[in-house]
């Protein structure tokens, strides 16, 4: 059986969620501690992918990549490089979509942080560096992981946008979710049951993943209520 | 450990004026919650910020605004007890209290730790989380980390506010332990004035920011002399007042005219009597007021009367005292009554700030 779309899948999702990441917890630090109307503006705007329909996101990202569009011609012209229907303008799609999930889990991790920590490190002398990695950070832990699972599972799943972006070439951009679509498409439910059930064994995997994790990160925060 | 105090601050709900000096003594902050009481604490330990004023420790300037001194919190060597602790949840006991120190090398820090360890009964639970802590343990180790480096000055932000009765008062009882081998300068925050009274040798009074002056805390629970004062003492007979001369004064409210045994100021603008002092008549007849039983209340251990002043200016206002039950049974609504209050028991208190 041809393995592909697994590895396909797979190597789209952990970059994607590399990149995220980074990016959601840049975003969700600075943005917990900016002020009431940049924080409410964008919030909106970085959470839009997540109540958008994947078709609606991947319309847009074709309009500004596309082939007939300005930065896909910039692209074209200048390095020879086609921005849509090759397996990395997947990336795209599942970055954009995914990154709502990791910068509001890690956000709300930052801003469950009982501030009170803070302070008492630093009247026992504790440097602001080490009140940041040594007691933040490990508070945060639990709803950075579980971020971060969340956003890979999302990018594992992702469908609407990736096959308007990257279309289904077997072999070259096909991903378990647009194989499944192909092989329903022509009638083979055999194939198509197959990849099911990979798909459902993955998922079930990450799930049970993010939900050990919460449950440990509710633990430490409930004991914590003296 | 001299403590230097004198800031100022604009907040939304008050503003904070609070000035006082404390050297070597158990000093208390009384005041309702809301007063600006953990406010001023977080001044002193740097991590909030007057708008003016200074705040020196044993000849350190830690704030200035003239100067444009601000020490940051990690320089100021100041204890700060919070309110919940604030154990960091993911070290253990032993780290939590190594926290405490600074420039330690690694053999002195770990003989430090093991002797505080020692001091504060904690031993065995060393490798424990915050979380699996009794709350005894759990303020011991939050104590034991900041006393760990020898701080200038302790400051406890209302340390038993969140507990049920019985464990208040075994952690109590080990504070004043704790507070006795301190032997430097702490500043205690309470919203309960027996708990001050208990830990405390002298105190300042916050009201809405505002920091009456500070006095001894036996001064201030037998002869205090303005009205938040009073108030934060749970006095409630309280009058309105006016001097008639040096030694007579005008209740206005209770209808009657009051002999003291104290001068009576100039700016004085109520009288206050304690409970147990204002008496039953029984044929007296100078500094009576003529009452009426409005509330007979069954209490624990006695009867609360609540009783109005007919002949007083102010229709609301009431008297409250303390009857035996069994005589508490014997009184009906409405019945009238004579009470007394002896000339040295009449307490003046005035507004003026």
């Amino acid at each position: 059986m041809d393995f592909f779309p697994l590895l396909n899948s797979i190597r789209i999702a952990l970059i994607s969620t590399i990149a995220v990441f980074f990016l959601g917890i840049f975003f969700a630090y600075h943005i917990s501690r900016a002020n009431k109307v940049i924080k409410g503006f964008l919030d909106v705007f970085l959470t839009l992918p997540l109540v958008l329909p994947p078709t609606v996101v991947g319309y847009l990202i074709i309009r500004i990549l596309g082939p007939n569009h300005p930065i896909g011609i910039f692209f074209q012209d200048l390095f020879g490089i086609k921005l849509v229907m090759v397996w990395w303008s997947a990336i795209f799609a599942t970055v954009i979509i995914s990154f709502p999930l990791m910068y509001r889990t890690v956000r709300g991790a930052f801003e469950a942080f009982d501030e009170t920590l803070a302070y008492s490190g630093q009247t026992l002398g504790l440097s602001n560096t080490f009140i940041f990695w040594r007691i933040r950070m490990p508070y945060c832990r639990q709803g950075i992981l579980a971020g971060t699972v969340l956003a890979f599972a999302r990018a594992l799943g992702e469908f609407g946008a990736t096959i308007m972006i990257a279309g289904y070439i077997p072999g070259n951009t096909a991903t378990i979710a647009t194989t499944v679509y192909q092989y329903w498409r022509i009638n083979n439910d055999e194939m198509a049951l197959r990849w099911v059930i990979i798909n459902i064994a993955i998922s079930a995997v990450v799930l049970l993943a993010v939900n050990m994790l919460e449950k440990r990160n509710l633990t430490i925060r409930t004991k914590n209520a003296v | 450990m001299a403590l230097v105090v004198d800031i100022k601050k604009t907040l939304p709900n008050f503003n904070l004026e609070v000035a006082f000096e404390a050297t070597r003594e158990k000093m208390a902050l009384l005041g309702t919650s809301g007063s600006g009481k953990s406010m001023t604490l977080k001044c002193i330990a740097g991590i909030e910020k007057p708008a003016a004023g200074k705040i020196v420790l044993d000849g350190q300037i830690l704030f200035d605004s003239n100067k444009g001194i601000d020490l940051p919190p990690q320089k100021r060597q100041v204890g700060y007890l919070f309110q919940q602790y604030a154990l960091f949840p993911n070290m253990t006991v032993e780290e939590n209290i190594a926290c405490g120190t600074r420039q330690m090398g690694w053999i002195k820090r770990q003989k430090a730790v093991a002797a505080m360890v020692e001091r504060m009964k904690l031993g065995g639970q060393e490798k424990k989380r915050p979380a699996e802590l009794s709350g005894g343990q759990q303020q011991r180790v939050a104590l034991a980390r900041i006393l760990i480096n020898n701080p200038k000055l302790l400051m406890l932000d209302e340390p038993f506010s969140a507990l049920d009765s019985h464990l208040r008062w075994q952690l109590e009882l080990e504070l004043i332990e704790v507070l006795e081998s301190y032997g430097g300068t702490s500043l205690l925050v309470s919203h309960k004035q027996d708990e001050v009274y208990r830990l405390s040798d002298s105190v300042c009074v916050l009201n809405d920011g505002y920091a009456e002056r500070k006095k001894p805390v036996r001064d201030l629970f037998e002869a205090p002399s303005t009205l938040s004062e009073c108030l934060i003492l749970g006095l409630k007979n309280i009058s309105r007042a006016r001097a008639i001369d040096d030694y007579t004064v005008d209740a206005i409210d209770w209808g009657a005219r009051l002999s003291t045994n104290n001068v009576v100021p100039t700016c004085i603008s109520h009288v206050v009597v304690k409970e147990d002092d204002l008496v039953f008549a029984n044929g007296v007849v100078s500094n009576n007021i003529t009452c009426m039983i409005n509330q007979v209340i069954d209490d624990v251990t006695s009867t609360v009367v609540m009783l109005t002043t007919p002949g007083g200016g102010n229709g609301d206002s009431r008297l409250q005292i303390r009857v035996p039950k069994t005589y508490g049974a014997s009184l009906n609504r409405s019945e009238r009554l004579r009470l007394h209050i002896a000339p040295s028991k009449v307490m003046l208190v005035s507004q003026a700030k």
